[in-house]
């Protein structure tokens, strides 16, 4: 039986089309994964789903019925709700607040919450969803986040429920536990929609997969028969080689160490080096110290005690724009925030942090700056009108692109990479993978950071993990497996098997 | 001994003291509560000023007019309110920046005070005297020694704080809508993803914040003076506004905080009457103002979505 069918959808914003005939038909009581890349459209179909946006065209049906879905409200009427990338919770507020929250039920205008808590208790036990409804959801982890986010959904008596990237956020233990739950709301007879971009989690999760690309669908595939080149391919458009080939390659002298370097109470004694032709991976859950480390080497913070030393240069306490000369490369976290302004051209963007090296007494060589700047987009396939257009009309891809661009084209020795590949799609991935394994054969020493666990597994040669500001565990790459990195990643060890996920 | 205690000069002083600081603290509370709802909703209400200044301006207009205080009360808080719409108005569906929206009122206020205070009594200074609101003894209690005196013998403006922070506190903490309007204040996104209207909430919380600050502007005019001074609320709006943020956007809160200035304010009056050097001593309540925001507010947490501007739709950042 079919709990939905979205029909022929197309959403235009502004001049562009984010939606152009997208299908989507879930049965009733299956897991259905909404597979693509970023901008593919994939959120968008939800949230007209959910109320958020009017489609321009299109219809919708549940359980066979049409239906005009106007509000969230309208929808949650209809039981779909919605759980978001960006937990839509309120810090300050108790885990059963939140669960009531538009919901309550009162007396005499007094809110009932001790009956609201016992409700929201029995519901937890009866799904495995633990959580604990007296703390304030600012004071507990990720994990329980989402699981509040999805009684939330539940307490709101949703049939149908959509996560947007559920596992984003998550370790891969917690990831583990959201699929047992996903599958437990599964036997409840409840339907799910993940929307995802990753492969692996599709597969191991999902009953039937719906790709999107460039707003359109590209089929519907049981995801017992699919593999993921074949997924790969339908969200690309092409074929694409998943895992990056790691050559092996020679090391040579250790190029950035760090020596029991400190910030405070939030980088503890951190011990690292890195040879030439190396990768070290700093694996860890976001907010263990991963902000501080690159800020800390960069030379935004400086160092509470210890040492950096960049090719045998003490720059613990040097200026950023003295680490960068030395042969420091940066790619920031968030390309938003550290690494481009938005406002700026392509060819400003392409140069910024390096003008010393285009200019002659204080002007700036405008011809020189082009040339580098037409290299940059070329050589690292940005895909732009010209190098005068304004970098806020980049793709996430595209603007990463540059990003890695103007860092690789000066030609840094030590590379610092923050997440490369965030918010950027499998195409652009793959390409990214294969410029810094480049990188990594021409000898360069490469520091990187990364949420994606796959990420650092497939680049590093060896693997960090930091876990609240501590380096907890150092290996070599293939002394790890999924599992254990996860169990360190969440301040567990392997002997105990004790992992502190709640 | 009790009895020389008792009729002791210092203790006479004591009492007086305390008596004013309440009398001091009953606009600054009003006020501050007003702050809390339209804060608590999300804007920063800065026009505080003059909100309590158009509130104090028509108190004693609608005094003058209908011969009752009471009934200038009741003009006071409506003009409060339609100047607080007025707010919210600009800020929540114009988008126009919550600062200057507020500054921008409180010039509007003091102009159209000074305006309508030329117009229609004809001085620059100040209005005609009116019928006032005057301290009433509550029967029994009043006649506690000590307790009585300074609790039980204020005005009605100051039992009427007392009244709507119970009344607050119950509304922000047990009842739906408070919860409701607390989550705004967090993270309207996610309160409209809810299906709650987001906006609704936030216009009447800023209104009934407006009628409360005007409330206290009324208690200047009608309870203290019986009459209306050109810009006679000098700063008390931003004290508030500061014991607002003081009393960590807390009903009890922002009473307590505000006997804190209050008492500042009894202190300087006091001085005065013992020959301090005015200039000298009327910074004292700014002073104390300065050093509580620098010092003692760092563990207060304002509502996180303060001052932001909420779209629909716009859950994706």
């Amino acid at each position: 039986m079919e709990a939905l069918r979205m029909k022929g959808i197309i959403k235009d914003f502004g001049s562009t089309r984010a939606l152009d005939q997208a299908d989507l038909v879930v049965k009733k009581g299956e897991i259905h994964s909404l597979l693509g890349e970023n901008g593919a459209g994939k959120t968008t179909l939800m949230k007209i789903l959910y109320g958020m946006y009017e489609p321009n065209q299109g219809e919708i049906f549940i359980n066979g019925n049409k239906v005009v879905i106007n509000s969230p409200k309208e929808a949650m009427n209809l039981g779909i709700n919605m759980v978001f990338q960006h937990f839509m919770l309120i810090p300050n507020l108790s885990v059963t607040e939140n669960i009531i929250l538009g919901q309550e039920e009162t007396k005499l205008g007094v809110l009932s919450y001790k009956e609201a808590r016992k409700k929201v208790m029995q519901l937890s036990e009866q799904l495995g969803l633990k959580v604990r409804p007296d703390m304030r959801v600012a004071d507990i982890p990720v994990g329980e986040k989402q699981r509040v986010e999805i009684l939330k959904a539940l307490y709101r008596g949703a049939d149908l429920l959509i996560l947007d990237e559920p596992t984003a956020v998550l370790t891969p233990q917690e990831v583990k536990e959201l699929f047992k739950v996903l599958k437990a709301l599964k036997e409840n007879g409840k339907t799910i929609i993940i929307i995802t971009h990753k492969l692996k989690e599709t597969m191991a999760v999902a009953d039937n997969v719906t790709v999107l690309r460039n707003g359109k669908t590209q089929g519907i595939i049981a995801a017992s028969e699919a593999t993921p080149e074949i997924l790969a391919q339908m969200m690309v458009g092409r074929s694409v080689i998943l895992e990056a080939v790691k050559e092996d390659v020679n090391k040579g002298r250790v190029l950035l160490e760090t020596k029991d370097l400190t910030l405070g109470k939030k980088l503890k004694k951190i011990n690292l080096q890195v040879q030439q032709g190396q990768i070290l991976g700093i694996a860890g859950v976001e907010g263990n110290g991963q902000t501080e480390l690159l800020e800390t080497l960069l030379g935004l913070e400086t160092a509470t005690s210890g040492s950096i030393y960049l090719n045998n240069t003490d720059v613990t306490q040097k200026a950023v724009k003295e680490r960068l000369k030395i042969g420091l490369g940066f790619i920031a976290e968030d390309r938003n925030d550290r690494g481009l302004v938005n406002g700026f051209s392509i060819w400003q963007n392409s140069v910024l942090g390096y003008q010393d090296r285009y200019q002659k007494n204080g002007i700036l060589n405008m011809q020189k700056i082009y040339v580098a700047s037409r290299q940059i987009v070329s050589n690292y396939q940005v895909k732009v009108e010209n190098i005068f257009s304004k970098t806020s009309s980049l793709s996430g891809g595209n603007a990463q692109k540059l990003l890695v661009g103007r860092v690789f084209y000066h030609d840094p020795e030590v590379l610092i990479i923050a997440h490369p590949t965030r918010g950027v799609d499998v195409g652009a991935i793959e390409y990214l993978h294969n410029e810094i394994l480049q990188l990594r054969k021409k000898g360069k020493a490469i520091l990187l950071v990364s949420a994606d666990l796959d990420e650092v597994r497939q680049l590093s040669d060896r693997i960090a993990v930091l876990y609240e500001g501590k380096i907890v565990m150092e290996g070599n790459t293939s002394d790890f497996t999924e599992e254990a990195l996860g169990i360190y990643m969440a301040g567990g060890d392997l002997v105990n098997r004790e992992v502190v996920l709640s | 001994m009790l009895e020389q205690i008792l009729n002791s000069e210092a203790f006479f002083l004591t009492m007086a003291l305390l008596a004013s600081t309440l009398r001091m603290a009953t606009p600054l509370g009003l006020a501050a509560m007003g702050a809390v709802y339209s804060e608590r909703a999300g804007v920063v209400n800065l026009g505080l000023e003059g909100l309590m200044l158009v509130g104090a301006f028509f108190g004693v207009l609608g005094s003058y007019l209908t011969g009752n205080a009471w009934l200038g009360v009741l003009l006071a808080v409506i003009s409060g309110g339609v100047l607080a719409f007025l707010l919210a108005l600009v800020t929540l569906r114009y988008k126009a920046n919550h600062v200057v929206a507020g500054v921008a009122l409180n010039l509007l206020s003091l102009g159209l005070t000074s305006v309508l205070l030329v117009a229609i009594w004809g001085n620059r200074g100040k209005s005609a005297d009116v019928e006032g609101i005057y301290p009433v003894n509550i029967p029994f209690l009043s006649d506690i020694p000590v307790l009585g005196e300074i609790f039980f013998r204020q005005s009605p403006f100051f039992y009427l704080l007392i009244i709507l922070m119970v009344i607050s506190w119950f509304l922000f903490y047990r009842t739906k809508w408070g919860l409701r309007l607390r989550a705004i204040g967090e993270n309207p996104a996610a309160v409209d993803s809810l299906g709650i209207p987001v906006n609704t909430y936030k216009y009447i919380a800023v209104i009934a914040g407006g009628m409360l600050a005007a409330l206290g502007g009324a208690y200047l005019s009608l309870g203290e003076l019986s009459l209306f001074g050109r810009n006679m609320v000098s700063g008390r709006g931003y004290i508030a506004l500061a014991a607002n943020i003081l009393g960590n956007w807390n009903p009890v809160g922002v009473v307590l905080s505000s006997l804190l200035f209050g008492f500042a304010n009894a202190v300087e009056m006091n001085l005065q009457l013992y020959g301090w050097p005015t200039q000298f001593v009327q910074m004292i309540p700014y002073v104390v103002t300065i050093f509580v925001l620098g010092g003692l507010v760092r563990k207060v947490e304002a509502p996180k979505a303060l001052g932001e501007h909420f779209d629909r739709g716009d859950t994706h950042v």
